[in-house]
């Protein structure tokens, strides 16, 4: 089997004005690589630019999606194919109950790929099983979307929305940002209860601490809008003691 | 959305041909001629059999009407209204009007497609030109016959002349009087029809008094009269209009709506109004000038309004409670959706007089397009009025950066035990929210109605069930094109 995401030579830019120059990178089925990075050196963009959002404009390059151009995709046919952004600020949907929500999403992606939607009773069944693994309280499901969630509880609702939507890519957006010890535990034991072969998933992380819970295949250092540098997990460690410092230098 | 432009005229065409054959005041005529003057309410009343009293009632209103002024105050533009330029007893129908659904817009066809409204309504409600489509007189029989049981009244307007006089001449004008204002005045002289519900006391109306009139709505007319009393200890839930676009062709609707409630009694009075908005450049469409209006006469009685209001070119309306009676609550739910050229100003008015009344106002007005719309709202406490409270809540949703918004609320207090709060929002859909649902799936059309449901949530589910679902999916319909 191919890979499941190869980026090359991705230049993308916001108002004018490039934020990644040159991005190349692979990720195979089954793979967690983890992309770290200084502040503004270009990883949220990177992330909106997987899942299409708008005023993210793709200058050059390309992205295959499981051999397929990603970004001639609109932004819900990309989660239909299977590709899932986990926020790093969740959004609040006032008046829609999260467990609304997340039925019309799952049943929205049903529908790309021709399946039939759930009923409630199923659907019902589907949220209980995972809520109990994710330490999620009933009360959460029935509190209008993310409207006043503690920064924790939005971060495992978006692990939740990614339990419940089984998507193919997942794309982490600083996940950890905000979230105690515990919290970041659990958060990254409902990714880890998601790694299968089939599965790749791209983490965005500012700090290491995060790559201790969900350890990854790869690491690469995003710098200045290019890969600075890539490696295995010990990178991460690396980073953790010497800094970006070097980074920011190298591409100076 | 609704109504094709052609429709609108083919049949125009089809009654300006009418008018040629000139002036007709044949009693036995089904049509009276274009134009008003007391000649027409005279015919309207001598063709209802109508006793002496309400053809002597029609024409006060008349005569005052002639003297009213319109309404101006309201934030709404449009041409003068030619009243002669319009039939006031049963213009002609357009007998060339569709034969079956072949012949109907599609579009229209489509939003019946999405609502999920069932066939034989579709036919029924595209005003297809067949009379035995579906037995609606049977379905009517077996539902009076449960209601007949408990004694509930639920007829035409027209059959409560007839049969039930003495209610009728008690109750009719006794909330709002003839000379309210010159739409209701018009209304006044020459309603044709609506209809008429009784509930006698203790009675616990045994079903909503909705899925009758749904089938019923297609044909009411453009002069609507409705008049509800619930006697002491009574409850009902009324449902007018109906979630799925109406195919209609004249342009002034005028209704008058008023209600009783009697010690103790509850009345629930819901609606759901699509009337033709016009088409994108705002051309036709309905002017909707509805006064309706509840009276909570007896002690611990309680009205509540709740509208959806998607149609109409023009809308203007403000369902209101007096709250005469000690104890007695009056509430209003909105939810008001303007697209393209619509224009509403709508709201309500609580006017509290007994004691220890209470109201409470929740508004969702949600604006697109190039869309105009206002919250207007009283709330008058009078002086007698000890212990009154109010909430008014407000909300605004704008969509796009081409519509407006106003809210202008008015508070007049007469007595300082009274506690009268409002709050106000006003805000904007956001890119964020639409790009989580779409990242999570949902098409920018279904994230639009998906935010704006969630907006409208507190509003929604004041409908009965079966009619919160449509008015969810008519949420998204009416919004349709509104982003992107």
């Amino acid at each position: 089997m191919g890979y499941m995401l190869e980026i090359k030579n991705l230049h993308a830019s916001v108002d004018g004005k490039a934020i990644l120059k040159g991005i190349d990178l692979t990720i195979g089925p089954g793979e967690v690589h983890a992309i770290m990075g200084p502040n503004g050196s270009g990883k949220s963009t990177l992330a909106y630019v997987l899942t299409g959002r708008e005023g993210y404009e793709v200058t050059e390059g390309q992205v295959l999606y499981q051999g397929r151009d990603l970004l001639a995709m609109s932004p819900e046919e990309r989660a239909g194919e299977g590709v899932f952004l986990a926020f790093q600020y969740p959004v609040e949907i006032p008046g829609v109950p999260n467990t609304t929500f997340l039925k019309e999403a799952l049943n929205a992606q049903r529908k790309h790929r021709g399946e039939t939607p759930l009923d409630a009773m199923e659907f019902i069944k589907l949220i209980r099983r995972t809520i109990k693994d994710l330490g999620i309280s009933d009360e959460l499901l029935k509190r209008p979307v993310n409207v006043g969630f503690s920064g924790g509880e939005k971060k495992r609702n978006e692990i939740l929305q990614m339990a419940i939507l089984k998507p193919t890519l997942a794309v982490l957006d600083e996940t950890d940002s905000g979230l105690d010890i515990d919290a970041l535990k659990t958060v990254a034991d409902g990714v880890n209860a998601l790694r299968t072969p089939e599965r790749s998933i791209l983490v965005i992380t500012h700090y290491q601490r995060l790559l201790d819970y969900i350890v990854p295949d790869r690491v690469h250092v995003l710098a200045q809008g290019r890969i600075a540098r890539s490696g295995g997990k010990e990178l991460a460690l690396e980073l953790e003691r010497t800094g970006y410092a070097a980074f920011a230098d190298a591409a100076a | 959305m609704a109504v094709s432009i052609d429709t609108v005229r083919q049949v125009k065409e089809v009654t300006e041909q009418t008018y040629k054959y000139g002036f007709v005041t044949d009693i036995e005529a089904d049509t009276a001629p274009k134009g008003l003057s007391e000649d027409i309410v005279r015919f309207i009343s001598a063709k209802k059999e109508e006793p002496e009293w309400l053809l002597d009632w029609r024409l006060k209103a008349y005569r005052h009407w002639l003297n009213m002024p319109e309404p101006a105050w309201a934030n709404v533009t449009f041409p003068p209204i030619d009243y002669q330029d319009a039939y006031y007893y049963s213009a002609p129908k357009s007998s060339d009007g569709p034969k079956s659904l072949d012949e109907v817009d599609p579009e229209l066809l489509r939003t019946y497609e999405k609502l999920g409204i069932p066939l034989r309504e579709q036919e029924a409600l595209a005003g297809v030109a067949v009379d035995a489509i579906f037995d609606s007189v049977s379905v009517a029989t077996t539902f009076k016959g449960k209601l007949e049981k408990q004694g509930v009244i639920f007829c035409s307007m027209s059959e409560a002349i007839r049969e039930h006089p003495e209610l009728v001449r008690k109750y009719l004008g006794s909330v709002v009087p003839a000379r309210d204002n010159k739409h209701a005045c018009l209304n006044s002289a020459v309603f044709t029809d609506g209809s008429f519900v009784y509930l006698p006391k203790g009675v616990r109306c045994p079903m909503e008094l909705s899925t009758y009139f749904r089938i019923n709505a297609a044909n009411t007319g453009q002069f609507e009269r409705t008049l509800i009393i619930a006697d002491a200890g009574s409850y009902v839930s009324y449902l007018e209009g109906c979630t799925a676009p109406m195919r209609d062709e004249v342009q002034l609707h005028a209704a008058v709506v008023e209600l009783i409630a009697l010690d103790d009694a509850e009345i629930k009075y819901s609606t759901v109004q699509n009337w033709y908005p016009g088409d994108k450049d705002g051309k036709g469409g309905i002017y909707n000038f509805v006064t309706k209006r509840g009276a909570c006469r007896g002690r611990n009685s309680k009205i509540s309004w709740t509208q959806v209001e998607t149609g109409s070119a023009i809308t203007w309306k403000y369902p209101s409670c007096i709250l005469q009676g000690d104890n007695s609550v009056g509430e209003f739910y909105s939810v008001a959706i303007t697209n393209n050229m619509q224009q509403a100003d709508t709201g309500t008015k609580m006017i509290h007089i007994g004691k220890n009344t209470r109201s409470r106002i929740v508004s969702k007005g949600i604006s697109a397009g190039r869309a105009q719309q206002t919250y207007r709202g009283l709330v008058r406490i009078s002086a007698k009025a000890e212990n009154a409270r109010n909430h008014t809540q407000c909300d605004s949703l704008l969509i796009g950066d081409r519509c407006s918004a106003h809210t202008v609320p008015y508070i007049e207090s007469k007595n300082r035990s009274a506690i009268v709060e409002h709050e106000a929002t006003t805000s904007k859909i956001s890119e964020d929210q639409l790009f989580y649902c779409r990242q999570r799936g949902l098409s920018q059309e279904d994230a639009v109605a998906l935010v704006v449901n969630g907006f409208c949530r507190e509003v929604l589910q004041q409908l009965p069930m079966e009619f919160a679902v449509e008015a969810q999916k008519l949420v998204g319909i009416s919004l349709e094109g509104s982003v992107g």
